[in-house]
Order: structure tokens, then C-alpha cells, then sequence
């Protein structure tokens, strides 16, 4: 028996660490600047998965969407025990909101061929939106549970599901297949096993290793590179150590919904919220400084 | 893009739970009142349930003009897809221009859900919605009257507006106790209307087999603004000054250590190390000396406000905006400054 389990999970920049040294002269966040880390949700969703798996077989299969850098948070599911993980990566898809995100997402999880159960986490710390899972779900017509928080039960194709919605808790039955997203509060994440590191550290996508090629041996010609490259990946190929690369072209997505057209929202305007590198804005005790005070923070939105 | 669309009505969605309309609806309901009143169109709610028709004369009592109203058993307790189907069968029968849910976790599993299978925008958690015009930046068309959606993004570190100039309708979710709420007016009249909706084997396939709902604790994690004392409040009377301001801005209270330790309040108000993490848009820590267990728990704050007499306090090292003096005069002060704002 055992369950297809496909997880969806992103690299984020780590919002947390906004500072004023993130903050470009103009007053748009550079997010260059800012770490990446695998946004925290997602590890609690990879982390359901896992348990599925492990306790009645199956397999787990990561996708995540992202430039080529995002290949680091596919390492990070292989330490922990993901049995194949996808990369998607295409600037044709850059600039996609969440509703192009998800239509982008569900063209890839149905090419993997029939999945019992999808899982997101709840929401990514970058937007906050909550949207692509249910979104996701819609797009590959599944039911969604969302704020997923355990399985009570998982006999055959029928699961019990305990989700938690904030002034309380609810159990739900579905029948597989079927989309959950998962809160932190569901589980806590394995650590990544150090035998799989060891095994798994020279896991690379093609990109990577060309990457990699052109750093250390930057004398070969472009022929030897390929010649070289192609001899690189068959070795690794043969050690599974090859990172899935997929296109939009792979997945036949319609480009009419894949980024910026497929992006019904539109950003209009950009505020910086201006965040000084160090010290504060010293107030007054005053009645006038406080009036002052709370004038600037209704006026940037702090206070609604 | 079919301009026609985008003349239609102002919709709320009335989310209920056990026959209550849940707060953030009428603040809501307040909001869509503005924004119809604007365009000139009417604003409507949609009521799904079952037994809950009478709800419809709050919505009215709360500007809405129509309130359309669906009674079915399967609508007892919120599931996804029948709700959904809802939704979207009555959007696509009454061609509303704006959709508005509150941003609760039912909303936000509602809202996208609809949003994809309208393949339209949605935008979640806006802090401020308004009509204006929008001009494509490629191509120079300008788009009149639309919804401007403006909400923080990036960790709250920025402001975003956004619009959905193409594809309809407009669907924005807002938190609760982030929009003015007017007071009723029981003099005003609206139209129920009655709708019927048909669902599908699939709409009904997941069943709730258990229900539990706690009374309202506090929720410090979802909360915009906190207002947070320590154990300079002094004593577990002195706290409703604490209390009193969170209630002017709208916010949750918080507390450190200290003042749990203190008794001044319980430990489900607890910020830091071992209380709660929280990061809010806004949080004023009064009387807290600001120990590393305590910024451990609030530093990320998008904007703090440290209140202490002493101006060496660590509190000061992470704060935004800080007052050196003495909160017992100062917060009164702040509700003062609050309240003539919003008079
Ligand atoms: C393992 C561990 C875990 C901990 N976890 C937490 C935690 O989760 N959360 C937490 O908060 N603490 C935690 N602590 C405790 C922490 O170390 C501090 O003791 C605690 O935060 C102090 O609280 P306080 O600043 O409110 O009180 P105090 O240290 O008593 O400071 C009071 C402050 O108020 C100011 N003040 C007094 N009167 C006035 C006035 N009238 N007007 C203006 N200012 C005034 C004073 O100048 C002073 O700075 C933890 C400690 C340990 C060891």
C-alpha cells in the first residue's frame, strides 16, 4: 500500500532579519542583502509527510519553486529523508503572485502522475498570504484541510484529520486524495540525519554544476565544459545525486497564467516603513510630542 | 477586460459561526458602506447558514442595502466546499465589482479558494482599502475607480498597494479590529433576498465529525497591535492602564515576566522566552526593563515603543520610538492623543 506524498515548500528571505543595513538608500528592502532560510512552515509540512511514509510506506516528493539558489532547501528535504526532490525554475515565471503560483505548482504535481496527498505549510514568512495552498488545491480540484494539525485516523483512503482554527479545533473526514496545510504547531521537524548529509551534500542541479565548473576550471573551453559537465552528471546520476530541474515548458504550462500575466494583482504603490540602523526617535513626555508620536504612526499605517 | 464588471455591488461576506456574526464583519460592513457610497453602487452581504436569516438586520442596521441570504442544513457548521460553491454561484449570478472577507482562518480559507476558481486577485490582510485610479505603467491605460488594496508586506518592513485592473471581482481579506466600526443605525431599511444554491456530491465530501470551540482567549500571535507592561505597572490594579490603552488602539495585551510573576495578569499574556513570540505591526512595552528573555520574544516587532523612566533600560536598544518618563503619566497622555484622532 503506502501513500504518494508530495510536499510544496520555499526559500524565503528571512524576513525576521530586516534591519537598516537590508534597506537600500531609497527604501525598498534589498533582499540581496538578506539571508535565505527554508521557510519555517514548510519544514513542519515536510515533516507530516515523513510521518506518513515512514509509518505505512510510500514515498515523499518535494517540489519547490524558485531560482536556481533554491536548490539549497531541496538539499536541506533530502538530510531529512525526502525520496525525490524537483526543482522549477524559470524567469518566465518570475513575478508570479499567488494565484499564478499555485496554477504553476499544480501543472507540475499532476505531471508526477497520480499523489494521495499534497502538503503545504500554512504560509510563507516573505508574504503572509496563506493563499497558494488553498489556491493550489483548488487548481487540482482536491479538497483542502487547511491548519492542518495530525492525522487521527488513516484507514485505506479515508483520513481523519484534526485541524486547529485558532478558537478551537475540529476533526474532518476526507477521502484521499486530498490537500492539507500544515501549522507549526503540528509537529516538530527532525533534524537532518548526518549519514544522509554526508550522502546527500554533493546533490547538485545541472545549473549548479555548471556553475561550479566555470569557477574552478575557468580555462576550458566551452566544448570541454559540456564534454566535462556531461561526465559529471552521468557519475552522480548513477548515485542519484542528480537535482530534478523542470521548466515551464517541461510541465506544459499555459504562459497565458505563469507570471506576470498570470498575475491579476498588481502592485500599484511602495511605502517604505523607514527603520533607522540604530538608535530611536526620542519622544517627548509631552502632550505634544505624544500627540506627534501617534499622528506619524496613524498616518504610515502602524495604527489603523 | 469587460468594463461592465467593474460597475457592479460592494459585497461583504458575513461570516457567522453558532447564529453570531463574527466582529469583524460589522467593521466590514462599515468599510463597503464607504467604498459603495463612492462608486455609487449598493453594498450587499451574504449570509450562508442555516437559521441565521435574522442576522440579516444587523448587516442592514450596519449599511448594507441587500443582504443575500442562504438557508441550507449543509451550511450548519463551515466546510470549504459547500461554502465555496456559495460563493462563487452567487458572484458569478450578481456580478459584484468588490468582495471583502474578514481575515480570520475561516477567510482565509474561504477567500483563495474562491479567488482561484474566479481566477481573480486577491490580496490578504490589507490594512486599508480605498478607490482610486490606477494607469498601467506599459500601457498607459488608466483604470478608473478601483479598489486600492494597501497592506504591509515583507515582514511589515513596507507598504504595498494593489490593484486588480484586469479580472474580477476584487477580493481583498482585513483583520479584524484594523476598520473602523460605525454604530448601527436601526432606522435603515435593506432587502433580503432569498437565494438557492445547488451542491455536488463532491462540494459535500469531507464531513465534520467533531467540533470543539474554546471561549476567546487571548491571541497574542495574530494580534496587529500589543500593548505589553512589565513590572514597573507596579500592581495588578495599576494594569488597567495597561488595558485601557490596548483597548484605545485596538490591540491585545501583553505582559513580561515580571508582571506575571507579580500577578497582575495571567500567564497566556506572557511575551519572551518562555511566554509567547510575537510580531506584531506595533508593540508598546510600558514599565519593561527589556531583558534579553523579553526581546527575545518581541523583538521582530515591526515598530516598538519603549516607555521607562530609565533611560539606560536595554528596552530602548530595540525600540523604534522611546519615551523616558514615567508611564503612569505618560499612557493617559497616549489614550488622550488616540481618542481626539479618532473623533
Ligand atoms: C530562563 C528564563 C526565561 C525567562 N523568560 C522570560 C519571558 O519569556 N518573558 C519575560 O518577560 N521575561 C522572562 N524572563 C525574565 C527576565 O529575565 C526578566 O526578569 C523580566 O523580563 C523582567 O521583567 P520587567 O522588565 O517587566 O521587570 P523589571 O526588571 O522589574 O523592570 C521594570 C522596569 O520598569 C521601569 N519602571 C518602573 N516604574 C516605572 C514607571 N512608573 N514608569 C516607567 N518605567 C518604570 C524600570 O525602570 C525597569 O526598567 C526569563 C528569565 C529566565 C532566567
Amino acid at each position: 500500500m503506502g501513500y504518494e506524498c508530495v510536499v510544496c515548500v520555499k526559500q524565503v528571505p528571512d524576513t525576521t532579519r530586516v534591519t537598516g543595513e537590508s534597506m537600500k538608500a531609497d527604501g525598498t528592502v534589498n533582499r540581496a542583502a538578506l539571508p535565505t532560510i527554508f521557510n519555517p512552515e514548510d519544514l513542519h509540512a515536510l515533516e507530516a509527510a515523513l510521518r506518513v511514509r515512514d509509518q505505512h510506506g510510500g514515498h515523499v516528493t518535494v517540489i519547490t519553486m524558485g531560482p536556481g539558489a533554491a536548490a539549497e532547501v531541496l538539499r536541506e528535504c533530502l538530510y531529512r529523508g525526502a525520496d525525490r526532490v524537483i526543482l522549477l525554475t524559470d524567469r518566465r515565471a518570475a513575478a508570479s503572485d499567488t494565484l499564478a503560483t499555485s496554477y504553476i505548482l499544480s501543472r507540475a504535481i499532476r505531471k508526477l502522475g497520480p499523489i494521495d496527498l499534497v502538503f503545504c505549510g500554512r504560509q510563507a514568512i516573505d508574504g503572509d498570504t496563506a493563499q497558494v495552498g488553498p489556491q493550489l488545491a483548488e487548481k487540482l480540484e482536491l479538497p483542502q484541510v487547511t491548519y492542518f494539525e495530525q492525522f487521527t485516523d488513516m484507514i485505506d483512503r479515508t483520513v481523519r484529520i484534526r485541524r486547529n482554527v485558532g478558537n478551537g479545533w475540529e476533526i474532518l473526514q476526507a477521502r484521499l486524495p486530498l490537500l492539507v496545510t500544515v501549522l507549526d504547531s503540528a509537529n516538530q521537524p527532525r533534524p537532518p540525519a548526518a549519514k544522509k548529509v554526508m550522502q546527500y551534500k554533493r546533490a547538485h542541479t545541472m545549473e549548479e554544476l555548471r556553475r561550479q565548473l566555470a569557477e574552478t576550471q575557468p580555462s576550458l573551453s566551452e566544448e570541454q565544459c559540456e564534454q566535462e559537465l556531461g561526465r559529471q552528471v552521468e557519475q552522480l546520476q548513477q548515485r542519484g545525486l542528480i537535482i530534478n530541474q523542470w521548466n515551464l515548458d517541461d510541465i506544459q504550462a499555459d504562459l497565458q497564467w505563469c507570471g506576470l500575466s498570470g498575475s491579476p494583482t498588481k502592485v500599484h504603490r511602495i511605502q517604505a516603513i523607514v527603520l533607522t540602523k540604530e538608535g530611536f526617535t526620542e519622544i517627548p513626555p509631552t502632550e505634544a510630542g505624544i500627540r506627534q508620536m501617534i499622528g506619524e504612526l496613524i498616518k504610515d499605517h502602524t495604527l489603523g | 477586460m469587460n468594463h461592465r464588471h467593474y460597475q457592479g455591488e460592494v459585497w461583504v461576506f458575513a461570516e457567522q459561526e453558532d447564529e453570531h456574526l463574527s466582529e469583524v464583519v460589522l467593521e466590514l460592513c462599515t468599510k463597503a458602506r464607504q467604498l459603495a457610497d463612492q462608486l455609487q453602487v449598493p453594498m450587499a452581504a451574504v449570509l450562508a447558514g442555516w437559521n441565521v436569516r435574522e442576522l440579516s438586520y444587523r448587516l442592514i442596521a450596519h449599511g448594507a442595502d441587500k443582504v443575500y441570504h442562504v438557508h441550507h442544513t449543509e451550511l450548519e457548521y463551515y466546510r470549504t466546499l459547500p461554502y465555496a460553491r456559495v460563493l462563487t454561484t452567487l458572484i458569478e449570478k450578481q456580478q459584484p465589482q468588490i468582495v471583502i472577507f474578514g481575515a480570520t482562518p475561516l477567510g482565509r480559507d474561504l477567500a483563495p479558494r474562491i479567488a482561484s476558481a474566479m481566477r481573480c486577485g486577491l490580496t490578504a490582510d490589507c490594512t486599508d482599502l480605498e478607490i482610486g485610479d490606477y494607469t498601467d505603467p506599459k500601457t498607459k491605460e488608466t483604470h478608473r475607480n478601483l479598489l486600492l488594496q494597501i497592506r504591509p508586506a515583507f515582514g511589515g518592513n513596507i507598504i504595498a498597494t494593489i490593484v486588480n485592473p484586469e479580472r474580477w471581482p476584487q477580493m481583498a481579506t482585513v483583520r479584524e479590529g484594523v476598520m473602523r466600526l460605525n454604530p448601527p443605525d436601526p432606522k435603515r431599511s435593506g432587502k433580503i433576498i432569498d437565494e438557492t444554491v445547488q451542491f455536488t456530491p463532491a462540494d459535500l465530501s469531507v464531513q465534520l465529525i467533531e467540533r470543539h470551540r474554546e471561549p476567546r482567549k487571548v491571541n497574542l500571535k495574530t494580534a496587529r497591535t500589543i500593548v505589553a507592561g512589565g513590572g514597573g505597572v507596579g500592581s495588578r490594579e495599576n494594569f488597567q492602564l495597561i488595558r485601557d490603552l490596548a483597548a484605545a488602539i485596538g490591540g491585545a495585551v501583553g505582559a513580561s515576566r515580571a508582571a506575571v510573576d507579580g500577578g497582575f495578569i495571567g500567564k497566556e499574556h506572557q511575551v519572551g522566552q518562555t511566554g509567547t513570540t510575537v510580531r506584531p505591526a506595533l508593540y508598546i512595552a510600558a514599565g519593561i526593563s527589556g531583558a534579553v528573555q523579553h526581546r527575545a520574544g518581541m523583538e521582530e516587532s515591526a515598530k516598538i515603543i519603549a516607555i521607562n523612566w530609565d533611560k539606560e533600560a536595554p528596552i530602548f536598544s530595540v525600540a523604534h520610538y522611546g519615551i523616558v518618563g514615567d508611564l503612569n503619566k505618560i499612557i493617559p497622555m497616549m489614550i488622550k492623543a488616540i481618542k481626539e484622532r479618532a473623533s
